[in-house]
């Protein structure tokens, strides 16, 4: 990052500097929906687990959680779009 | 019967209503109605055919029986949107941008437009997706059963499944197969699926609102009931768990519905935008009221009842015909949106991979010939439509439709997406070749066929029994259930771990050894850098026939479509006329146009048909290799030469500047050495005639004439002795007289001998006696030659009020330097470099000899094996005899 090469720049307008972030935060999303889909399977090692209602309301509050957060960013990244994106991927 | 009779009345009306849908979805398309088709929901109801008739009827079923596990199949495709930045975004791109039709294709183009990679993933594909056809129709033939009540009564109900896949068969041929045209996309069959997308989510949805408000009065009570349900705990296996999470984002990503809905039909990337957060949303509601209708199904249904079908029996327990109706439409929706886009993705494939690769072979020479090649490939998907539809009936048929089927789900997504990591390989890693990817497949094919997929059908039918106890032929660490002897794995996550693992790692390790064919090296560099411009072309510039690739054009995309396409190309040339110039862009574009209809591989060789040879360029492949690199180098190289011609340019002008001064010297020369001449032949002449025709002349007057006549005549010889010597030594007769001498001798008699004659000028000579008792083995009269002609020079040209020389004798390495420095102001620069040439003189007042004396010098110094120079820079004249010293004396 530090060593950029010629062509994209050091320091970047705020707009394209808040899309790149935009695009950071859509990329760790479904990280963290994995990692918190897994959590369960650490519930069960104490004692014998917990209730299925609890489970089923946790799991379906981050299945409901995900989609919104993703939406929103797909919102302002499309706010934020410009002309011609230098995407990094 | 007469609910038997409403169903099938229902059915037929639902069937014709979706024909109508796919009818005016597609006639809207056609007349450039279509932008409504092109919707971001449209997409992402389309997707929604990733819940069969498995997942709508077979999650409750897999509720009933392992709790929570039916949640990893949607939380996996849930995470792969959530994630569309990653791979998605990058697939969907690629798809467009290089019109793939199916994964096989994508797997094939990737690879170097290999068609054997093709085949391997459509068998792959048909060997995975048939089970899960005749599923679907299993599913269907169950869910009519339910209503007419009969008992498992195979026999009775084999005609069902027959005629619904007749039906599907029908339906597919009919709009999957309406058009060949450019990118795949089938709008009447999406919009089909689409409305079929809304049928079985309402459905499942109002099955669960049944259940939750209807029998259990509320969500506070419903969860209440499944907490004190045998359901009640949260117990899953961690393995199972993650693996399944695993297992379906993958399928997900590989299954050719899937591909066929997300990637080949996509349009534009805000269809993308809006499925990443829709589509995990409309999984959450499918899945939303699984668990309660599994755990209410338990609950009121009598103990043994088939929890696969709670879906329907739960309503109908009830007396909610109407409901159990609409469920019945769901499951029917689930299963025929299924089987229609499975058939078409694996018609697709085994056309364009299959059936066309063997036409072309045994046609080869008609590919330019008139004649519609679209007949070939529709028949040919026609043909796989029904083909792929009879395999999935029959194999209904063969398998008795038992519980067997019910598991086949997970093992054919395990079957299927062997493809990944070929797949992401293939757009994230330029290194990935055509050999890894097919080791990879290979491996991963083989292992899940033994470990998981011959397995499946009973210990006994494929697989002996005593293998799965104590491995084949009593090898343990060979058993399809515990491989390399690792036991008590789940056998579904024993096949996972280990088809994945050792497919990965046959794929990377080939990869790495192998080493990648141009053509895989071009489509490498425009899949994994898709993002950016264009990359370079796979054509060279070729002599192919712009007509002839017409006339093929034509029989693939119609006449229409292919002349605009010409005419279209042609007017980007800036050509007036309807067929471009086969330049490599244009061979380009129309490989992808036929890509889009008949397979990357297929249209490439038919392409390579007409045009040829070859395909790749050297510079292509330096465009590959790395551009800047060879820019740079080439640049350096230019460089390089530029500065050595400059150099050469100055060495010849100085050689020109050289050549004309001894021209004008030469000129000069020969009008001197012609006065020379007639200067003494002139008195001569004059006073022989005197004496000649005078009377009376004194004998005094006699003498003088004739002494004047003689010194002429001296000094004409000494002018021809010094031509003749200078023309004997540069033709090397002349003999050497070689002695041992003393350098000091030699020296003593030339200054003795050039002041010899010395009246009009002193000249001061310094010498350093000492330094000059050198030995020298040379002919030390010729050197003294040279000695009196430095010495003479000096005396004659040194232009200073008091002139003086200074001898330097100098000893170095194996040669002695004898250095004549004058007080004069030296030889001009420019006259320096040609002093020692014949005929040159240093000035044109002093008109002393005729110019030979430094040029008989210089070869007489070279003859001695020395070397005579001029010295710049020592104040005055200075002139360097360098002698060997006791060597070899130069060739005679």
């Amino acid at each position: 990052m530090s060593g950029s090469p010629q062509g994209s720049p050091l320091f970047v307008e705020r707009q394209t500097y808040r899309r790149r972030r935009l695009v950071d935060a859509a990329r760790a999303l479904p990280v963290l929906g994995l990692l918190l889909w897994l959590l369960p399977l650490l519930w069960a090692v104490p004692e014998e687990g917990p209730s299925a209602s609890t489970t089923m309301i946790y799991i379906f509050s981050i299945w409901l959680g995900l989609p919104i957060v993703s939406g929103a960013l797909v919102f302002a990244m499309r706010r934020l779009r410009e002309p011609a994106v230098g995407d990094d991927t | 019967m007469t609910m038997l009779n409403a169903l099938a009345a229902i059915s037929i009306l639902y069937v014709f209503f979706l024909f109508a849908v796919a009818f005016f979805a597609e006639r809207a398309a056609r007349r450039g109605r279509g932008n409504w088709l092109h919707t971001p929901i449209i997409y992402t109801l389309s997707l929604s055919i990733y819940c069969t008739a498995w997942t709508f009827y077979g999650a409750v079923g897999s509720a009933a029986r392992n709790g929570f596990e039916y949640l990893t199949i949607y939380l996996g495709p849930s995470l792969v949107l959530i994630g569309w930045w990653w791979v998605l975004r990058k697939l969907v791109r690629i798809g467009r941008s290089q019109r793939i039709t199916s994964v096989a294709d994508l797997i094939s183009s990737r690879y170097g437009k290999s068609n054997l990679l093709g085949v391997g993933v459509t068998l792959l594909a048909v060997v995975g997706t048939t089970p899960y056809i005749a599923l679907q129709l299993q599913s269907v033939v169950l869910s009519v059963e339910v209503f007419s009540g009969a008992p498992d009564g195979m026999a009775n109900n084999q005609p069902t499944a027959l005629w619904v896949a007749v039906g599907l068969a029908i339906f597919t041929v009919i709009f999957g197969t309406r058009n060949l045209d450019a990118n795949e996309r089938h709008h009447g069959v999406v919009m089909a699926i689409a409305v079929e997308a809304i049928v079985k989510l309402a459905a499942l949805l109002a099955v669960g609102i049944f259940v939750v408000w209807g029998i259990s009065g509320g969500v506070g009570p419903v969860l209440d009931r499944i907490d004190a349900s045998a359901l009640g705990r949260w117990e899953v296996q961690g393995g199972r768990w993650a693996g399944l999470l695993f297992l379906s984002a993958a399928a997900f990503l590989c299954l050719p519905r899937m591909f066929q809905v997300m990637v080949v039909e996509n349009d534009n990337d805000a269809q993308l935008r809006m499925a990443a957060w829709a589509f995990p949303l409309y999984l959450m509601l499918m899945s939303l009221f699984i668990l309660p209708i599994a755990v209410v199904g338990l609950d009121v249904l009598p103990e043994g009842s088939n929890p696969d079908l709670f879906v329907l029996t739960v309503p109908l327990a009830f007396g909610q015909d109407g409901l159990a109706m609409l469920s019945f439409l769901g499951g029917f929706s689930s299963a025929t949106s299924m089987v229609i886009v499975a058939a078409i993705a694996l018609s697709t494939m085994v056309s364009n991979h299959i059936v066309m690769p063997l036409w072309l072979r045994f046609n080869e020479t008609r590919v330019s010939v008139s004649g519609d090649v679209r007949n070939v490939v529709l028949v040919s998907r026609r043909v796989s439509i029904a083909g792929v539809l009879a395999l999935g009936y029959l194999y209904y048929a063969q398998s008795g439709g038992g519980a067997a089927l019910a598991t086949i789900g997970l093992v054919a997504f395990t079957g299927v997406a062997q493809v990944l990591p070929a797949l992401l390989g293939g757009i994230f890693w330029r290194g990935a070749t055509r050999a890894g990817a097919f080791a990879g497949l290979t491996v991963g094919f083989l292992v899940w066929l033994y470990t998981l997929y011959l397995p499946s059908f009973g210990s006994g039918a494929f697989v002996p029994e005593s293998w799965l106890e104590t491995g084949p032929f009593g090898v343990m660490w060979l058993n399809p259930r515990a491989l390399f002897g690792i036991a008590g794995i789940d056998p579904l996550l024993h096949a996972v771990l280990w088809s994945f693992f050792l497919n990965t790692i046959a794929f990377f390790g080939v990869s790495l050894a192998s080493f990648p064919s141009p053509l895989e090296r071009l489509q490498g560099a425009q899949f994994v850098n898709v993002q950016q411009a264009t990359g370079p072309r796979s054509w060279s510039q070729s002599g192919a026939q712009a007509e002839d690739l017409m006339v093929m054009a034509q029989r693939i995309l119609g006449a229409a479509d292919a002349q605009g396409l010409f005419l279209r190309e042609a007017r980007r040339q800036g050509l007036d006329g309807h067929l471009p110039m086969t330049s490599p862009e244009f061979l380009e574009v129309l490989e992808r146009e036929l890509a889009g209809s008949v397979g990357a591989a297929t249209a490439h060789a038919m392409i390579g048909q007409i045009v040829g040879g070859m395909s790749v360029s050297v510079a292509d492949l330096m465009a590959v290799a790395d551009e800047t690199a060879q820019m740079m180098e080439t640049s350096a190289r230019l460089e390089a030469q530029s500065r050595e011609l400059t150099r050469t340019a100055a060495q010849l002008r100085a050689a020109n500047d050289k050549l004309t001064r001894l021209s004008v010297q030469k000129d000069a020369f020969l009008s001197q050495i012609s006065h020379e001449l007639r200067t003494p032949m002139t008195s001569i002449r004059a006073f022989s005639e005197i004496l000649r025709d005078t009377d009376g002349i004194t004998r005094e007057e006699q003498n003088r004439y004739a002494s004047i006549i003689h010194d002429e005549a001296i000094r004409l010889t000494r002018l021809l002795d010094d031509l003749l010597d200078l023309s004997v030594l540069e033709n090397g007769q002349v003999s050497l007289n070689i002695g041992q001498g003393v350098l000091s001798d030699v020296l003593d008699r030339a200054v003795a001998a050039a002041l010899a004659h010395g009246d009009e000028q002193v000249l001061m000579i310094h010498r350093h006696r000492s330094r000059e008792e050198v030995i020298l083995n040379t002919d030390t009269e010729r050197l003294s030659q040279v000695f009196i002609n430095l010495i003479a020079n000096a005396r004659k040209y040194c232009d200073a009020g008091r002139p003086e020389l200074s001898i330097h004798v100098e000893q170095i390495a194996g040669s002695v330097n004898v250095d004549f420095v004058d007080n004069g102001s030296g030889v001009a620069p420019e006259a320096q470099d040609v002093i020692f040439e014949k005929f040159a003189r240093v000035s044109d007042q002093k008109a002393g000899g005729a110019g030979l004396g430094l040029a008989i010098c210089r070869q007489i110094v070279s003859r001695l094996g020395g070397e005579i120079s001029y010295l710049p820079g020592r104040g005055g004249a200075a002139f360097r005899v360098s002698l060997p010293l006791n060597q070899a004396l130069a060739a005679q």
